[in-house]
């Protein structure tokens, strides 16, 4: 579609190619030093809590902030320097869509999506059936989930290489938000590429790849969620015939609470085989254990804020 | 009662939130009116001389309409003859503005809606909104009475004259407070309020224009259009002159009666929406909208309908007298005040000149309104999304300066046109005034581009404060174009504005230089804008 991009990324494999990114606005550091890497085809999670970088971190990567340091390359363009050529490629849906009061919603899907290059009409029923949109009314009448909406059936309406969405999902209801999940699913199948920002774990780990955890503008993790569940711990809860005091003796146990023949901890999930032999050995009559989530990893790095600075983890750089 | 409970809060918040805007706008206010009366009492500093520019205003049938008559001969009443209007038009502005903003905006933006969620009255918000009014224009009729005492005018009209700035204000907060209710956006609202205060401007223009010289040859009974514009009122209160209290109480009873039917209006309805109900629209989008340039003609076309309307009255109504002119300005005072405005020679083309020079300013308000959207839009999101498409940063300002200058050759023409048409008609000679008139307000171009220029050049170095520097600018154009020659303004001033450096059309004719200069120096300007917002991120709101 696109020849004339120069590409000093160079990897055709990469999508997104973040590098040290710094933006700050006055005295305030939005970006501090932000590394992010996703692949092209692959459904790349961005998650970290309000006010975490994610949004400034798009508007970089779509040219309408500039960056102070630090390299970003996006389809292997310039975000800043090759704005209209790369946005021919992509779509974006803003967290926070405001549009223009007095045009209907079918008029601003067309305009955005002609702006874009173009969109199919064909796709654009489909949605506005499967979202359930009356594109008739005026944008100002419309709630914030409808709006959201509108930005959705415009972006997915687009054939491009690749999807900006940032939290998308907010203010749809259960049964959109399964819509939505739906056509990102199929998105992935044709092989686009996707940056999907959200602070809502289960959407993520039902839809992406890898995704890369920010705060505070650096980011603190990334990898596959396999990756990353293998960093956080489960949750065991064991009854045994021989009483489990010696518990404490293994490595990759944590808090743990013994009261007779029972025992409550929290494992190292990958720690979890070798824990497993040792309570065979004292004969298990009961155990429960509670799948790790991502949530717990989210809790680990943003609960305590007060904690000092998380060491840095960096999985799956394979 | 509960229905205004949290007004207090309220009133604070709006207070904190307006605690810049406000007095600016108060002291600035103030600070207009006293010094149009400086100037006054310098320009004419004897009794004759101040007797002689009574008479003037009141034989002056433009001069009545535009400004109104002096109720007296004294520095205080030429002053309010020149300057009270004006300045009350702005003090409504003021107050249609802040009354919307704390009314509509806070509903559109669903901040009502949150705090209506605490423990607030229905009614806290709109009290709070106008308790705020009621403060400024306290406030106002201090300071400029302080301001004209300051100046050696007397008590009696000073405080009169503070008295009326303030209660034309607070009839026109309780106007707005009725449009609060009725549209669901506030730029609706505010474009209401606008629409209503035009309105009652010519309203008050006909009164004096059609009123009655009394036998001391300076004051004018209005005809009965005066007395449907609180305008009119404010100007009947005769500061310095005749000095009456009671039109005080048509401003508040217009006050009252506004804010109750508005009190009425809010109970039927719920928040969020308008009386007016919004109006379903077109599910596709027409191919002409799918480009930058077709977005900004649909987002512009409300915008400049309405201007090309009102200009067309302005212009019918001083085209219409243009055969009267020699009678109209039959003393040698007020023939030379009109070629002081447009030039020498024939003094119908000197009062051409003049009028379509006036006028032509105002017009430029149109291309701020309309190039101050590129920053309102940016602020807001729509830009953002725009951008985030295949649309470059000089396609989108591009689009739009073409739209504010097209749309003001539009108005420009439309002024033209229909002063053209009504002196035509009346002076029988249609071809001849059309081709005159159009050139001269067309020649206007030039002069605007540079403003346009101005303000993107504002709008890509210092987008924060671009909307406010741009109408400062746009006020100091105004304030020259009025009253520069008037008031004897150093030349150096004077220049400031691009709208003097035009040769006085149709009175002299036209040159090719400065058409050329301003617009190379509006093209550089431009360039200057837009090589800026290349350059810059985006300053997005909140």
């Amino acid at each position: 579609m696109l020849t004339n991009v120069p590409s000093p990324g160079g990897d055709p494999g990469i999508a997104i190619s973040i590098r040290d990114l710094v933006k700050t606005f006055g005295d305030t550091t939005a970006l501090d030093s932000l590394r992010l890497t996703a692949r092209s085809g692959e459904v790349h999670g961005f998650l970290g809590p309000n006010g975490a970088g994610k949004s400034t971190t798009i508007r970089v990567l779509l040219g309408l902030l500039r960056k102070d340091s630090g390299q970003a390359t996006l389809l292997g363009g310039d975000p800043w320097n090759d704005a209209v050529e790369l946005h021919r490629r992509l779509a974006y849906v803003p967290g926070d869509v405001n549009l223009w009061p007095n045009l209907t919603g079918g008029e601003a899907i067309d305009l955005l999506g002609s702006l874009r290059g173009g969109l199919s009409d064909t796709r654009r029923r489909e949605l506005l059936e499967k979202f359930s949109l009356d594109p008739s009314k005026k944008m100002r009448t419309y709630s914030k989930g409808n709006r959201q909406k509108v930005a959705l059936v415009a972006a997915f309406s687009s054939d491009v290489d690749l999807y900006i969405l940032d939290e998308p999902t907010s203010g749809l209801d259960p049964l959109m938000e399964a819509v939505f999940q739906e056509c990102v699913q199929e998105l992935r199948q044709a092989g686009k590429t996707i940056l999907l920002s959200s602070h809502i774990l289960a959407e993520v780990e039902k839809l992406c790849d890898r995704v890369s955890i920010i705060r505070e503008g650096r980011t603190v993790e990334s990898g596959t969620l396999s990756e990353l569940r293998h960093l956080t711990r489960t949750s065991l809860k064991v009854e045994t015939e021989t009483p489990p005091a010696d518990l404490q003796s293994l490595s990759g146990v944590h808090k743990l609470v013994v009261e007779g023949h029972q025992a409550e901890f929290e494992a190292d999930t990958a720690r979890l085989a070798e824990i497993h032999r040792h309570l065979a050995s004292l004969g298990v009559r009961s155990l429960t254990s509670a799948p790790p989530t991502l949530e717990e990893l989210f809790l680990r790095h943003y609960g305590d804020q007060s904690a000092a600075e998380p060491a840095e983890t960096v999985v799956g750089a394979r | 009662m509960s229905a205004l409970a949290g007004t207090g809060v309220l009133t604070r918040l709006a207070l904190r939130r307006d605690r810049l805007r406000l007095p600016l706008w108060v002291v600035g206010l103030a600070a207009l009116f006293a010094s149009i009366g400086n100037s006054i009492s310098d320009l004419y500093d004897s009794d004759a001389a101040r007797l002689e520019n009574a008479q003037v205003r009141a034989d002056n049938v433009v001069t009545r309409a535009f400004t109104g008559p002096a109720p007296g001969s004294s520095s205080g009443a030429l002053t309010v003859s020149e300057g009270l209007v004006f300045t009350c038009v702005l003090v409504a502005l003021m107050n249609i503005l802040l009354v919307v903003r704390h009314t509509r905006q806070n509903e559109e933006l669903g901040r009502a809606e949150l705090v209506g969620s605490a423990s607030v009255g229905r009614h806290a918000g709109l009290t709070a909104a106008l308790l705020l009014a009621g403060l400024a224009n306290a406030a106002l009729i201090v300071l400029s009475t302080l301001a004209l005492l300051g100046m050696g005018m007397p008590a009696g009209g000073s405080v009169l004259a503070g008295v009326a700035l303030g209660t034309v204000g607070m009839a026109f907060a309780g106007l707005t407070s009725i449009g609060a209710q009725l549209t669901e956006s506030a730029r609706t609202a505010t474009g209401l309020g606008g629409l209503v205060l035009a309105t009652m401007f010519l309203l008050r223009a006909a009164g004096d224009a059609f009123g009655d010289t009394a036998s001391d040859k300076v004051t004018v009974n209005p005809a009965w259009p005066s007395w449907i514009s609180p305008l009119g009122w404010g100007q009947q209160l005769r500061p310095y002159g005749e000095s009456r209290l009671w039109p005080v109480a048509l401003l508040l009873a217009c006050f009252a009666v506004s804010v109750l039917v508005a009190v009425q209006l809010s109970v039927h309805r719920d928040v969020g929406t308008g009386m007016l109900p919004a109006r379903r629209g077109a599910a596709r989008a027409r191919s002409s909208l799918l480009k930058p340039l077709g977005l900004v003609w649909r987002l512009q076309r409300g915008l400049l309908l309405g201007w090309i309307v009102g200009i067309a009255v302005f212009g019918a109504v001083f085209g219409g007298i243009g055969d009267q002119v020699e009678d109209l300005f039959s003393s040698e005072e007020s023939a030379q005040f009109v070629r002081d405005l447009g030039g020498g020679g024939d003094l119908v083309d000197a009062y051409f000149a003049g009028m379509m020079g006036l006028l032509s300013v105002v017009v430029a308000g149109f291309t701020v309104q309309a190039l101050i959207r590129l920053r309102s839009d940016e602020e807001n999101g729509p830009t953002e999304a725009v951008l985030a498409t295949a649309v470059s940063r000089t396609h989108w300002v591009l689009a739009h300066t073409v739209i504010a200058l097209l749309g003001t050759a539009l108005v420009l023409a439309a002024l033209g046109l229909s002063t053209g048409l009504a002196y035509g008609a009346v002076s029988d000679d249609l071809t001849g005034a059309l081709g005159d008139l159009l050139e001269t307000t067309l020649a206007q171009l030039a002069p605007t581009a540079v403003l346009a220029g101005f303000a993107l050049a504002v709008f890509g170095l210092l987008p924060r404060g671009a909307a406010t520097v741009t109408w400062a600018a746009f006020a100091v154009c105004l304030v020259i174009g009025q009253f520069g020659t008037l008031l004897d303004l150093p030349d150096a001033l004077i220049d400031v504005s691009p709208f003097t450096h035009l040769p006085d059309l149709p009175a002299e004719s036209l040159t090719t230089a400065p058409m050329l200069v301003m617009s190379a120096l509006a093209a550089a300007l431009a360039a200057v804008g837009v090589a800026g917002f290349r350059r810059r991120s985006l300053a997005l709101g909140g």
